[in-house]
């Protein structure tokens, strides 16, 4: 296992503007995310989250501004097997897809750039390994389509960790699972950020169980509105209480 | 009984175009299902028609000219789609209509072809020439490597998207090569099934092994042994009776379907 050094930044971003047609979806984003960190992402619905992952991830190009993945551009960065990613639409996969949870996990191990590839043996050990982590080994030949929506997202989250990575990004991946599966996931995230160093950056709508489980927190609602630790950023919520109140009603009267 | 199908040469290489056929379109199929593109096929098909029209026109080899309308169509069809001004499926309603519009009045004013036409809108094997044969054996040959090449890419694409593009697939060359494909299976498959019943071989025996509920790898080879049991089946069932070689294999493969459908869902 590495030392894992908190003082280095492995993602860097600096002044992140971004846009679909005129309207502003990003604005002036800078965020450094350093080793071992726990980041909980939180924001209204279409404040921009999933488009700040989404650049991160080489995705979307930003109209301006530079990310920096361990040390290099992003236009520049190849070693994307270091970064694991559990998409937001992962949980939406056609349930009569005719994969096995093996099957889900060892997709990833995938190297970019080259052709007519093999399931190698030790494709299937890392494939191994990771499901082990997540307690979903002995699940393995079930297709994931039977599964229930909690063990499906420990697959996709093995899927993430497959390829050792040093940071795994995660889009809420708690939306719509019950409250017991929400804790053995956290447990699970805990663990791996505890045990093994594993850089943690999680999109999240459910603020109260976010701030007990991260490190820091990063509001984002087109700018960054707070880059803070979670018990920072609940003192100053509370002292805004009644505007974030008034808020907290408008934005639910517009999305139900 | 048996032993007489195989004195007319005719049948022997129908049988072999159509068991080549036959492996091939499950290949295509589980990404075209799984990917709810099933309506390409039908769209390229179409496409493939007009093809087919030009080639029996300019007195050229329809299959040919069907090979290369689709296979140039796809590309088209792929750009609309990529360029966002237009949905996937509305791109595709404009190609299948548009091009079966123009095999008609194609046809129409070279009225002598229409004679030909039935064959390839629901397929004659006894058309099938010594030469078709190597024409359809170097395509089938053509798709299956490409697929293998991409294997990797097209599974994890398919299943999702995003993340396969975070690892590094490079997703939109893998659609156009699946796209490219598709053309290419769907001009090899004109003989055997005729243009109108394409999609039924490219689909129906994906969907029914897809019912079996299997890994990735059983479920293509349940729609291997499907589609080349139906293909073989119908084609010896429509020598003896004389009856429709495309319409056979199809009711055969939804007669393996339904009962799989119905004690699976059950």
């Amino acid at each position: 296992m590495q030392k894992v050094d908190h003082t280095k930044n492995i993602i860097e971003v600096k002044n992140i503007c971004f846009a679909y047609e005129q309207e502003d979806v990003l604005k002036n984003i800078t965020l450094d995310i350093h080793q071992g960190d726990y980041l909980g992402i939180i924001g209204p619905n279409g404040a921009g989250k999933t488009t700040l992952f989404k650049i991160m991830l080489g995705l979307l190009k930003p109209k301006t501004g530079t990310v920096n993945l361990f040390g290099e551009d992003i236009s520049n960065f190849k070693d994307w097997h270091k970064i694991g990613y559990v998409p937001q639409k992962a949980i939406n996969f056609d349930l009569n897809f005719p994969a096995t949870v093996d099957d889900v996990v060892l997709m990833a191990r995938y190297v970019p750039g080259k052709l007519f590839q093999k399931t190698t043996a030790e494709d299937r050990k890392s494939a191994e390994q990771a499901l082990r982590q997540v307690e979903m080994w002995q699940h393995k030949d079930r297709l994931i389509g039977d599964l229930s929506g909690g063990q499906q997202q420990r697959v996709f989250i093995a899927r993430a960790l497959v390829n050792n990575p040093e940071v795994v990004f995660l889009d809420e991946p708690t939306a719509g699972v019950d409250k017991q599966t929400q804790n053995s996931f956290y447990n699970i995230l805990r663990k791996l950020n505890n045990e093994t160093g594993l850089t943690l950056v999680l999109i999240s709508h459910d603020i109260e169980r976010v701030t007990e489980e991260v490190m820091h927190i990063a509001c984002v609602d087109t700018t960054l509105t707070c880059h803070t630790s979670p018990e920072e950023y609940l003192k100053e919520s509370e002292s805004t209480n009644i505007m974030g109140q008034k808020v907290k009603i408008i934005t639910h009267h517009h999305h139900n | 009984m048996l032993a007489t199908i195989f004195q007319y040469g005719f049948m022997v290489r129908g049988l072999e175009a159509g068991i080549i056929v036959a492996l091939v379109a499950p290949l295509i199929g589980i990404f075209l299902v799984l990917r709810r593109y099933s309506l390409v096929a039908d769209t390229l098909s179409h496409v493939s028609l007009a093809g087919i029209a030009i080639g029996l026109l300019l007195g050229l080899n329809p299959i040919m000219t069907a090979l290369g309308i689709s296979v140039l169509s796809s590309l088209g069809i792929e750009r609309l789609r990529n360029s966002k001004k237009i949905s996937g499926d509305t791109s595709l309603a404009l190609f299948l209509s548009g091009s079966l519009a123009l095999a008609v009045v194609i046809l129409s004013f070279a009225r002598n072809l229409n004679a030909n036409l039935f064959n390839y809108l629901f397929g004659s094997i006894v058309t099938v020439t010594a030469n078709d044969i190597y024409t359809i054996l170097f395509l089938a040959a053509v798709v299956i490597i490409f697929l293998l090449l991409f294997f990797k890419e097209l599974v994890y694409s398919t299943f999702d998207e995003e993340a396969a593009q975070a690892s590094g697939v490079p997703t939109r060359m893998v659609n156009t090569v699946l796209i490219i494909l598709s053309a290419i299976t769907v001009s090899l498959a004109i003989p055997i099934v005729g243009v109108l019943l394409i999609g039924a071989l490219i689909v129906i025996p994906v969907v029914t092994a897809i019912q079996l509920r299997k890994s990735f790898i059983l479920t293509i080879i349940y729609a291997e042994i499907i589609s080349v049991f139906s293909v073989v089946a119908g084609i010896i069932t429509s020598f003896y009776f004389n009856l429709s070689t495309g319409g056979i294999i199809v009711l055969i493969m939804l007669a393996i379907f339904v009962p799989i459908f119905l004690i699976k869902n059950n």
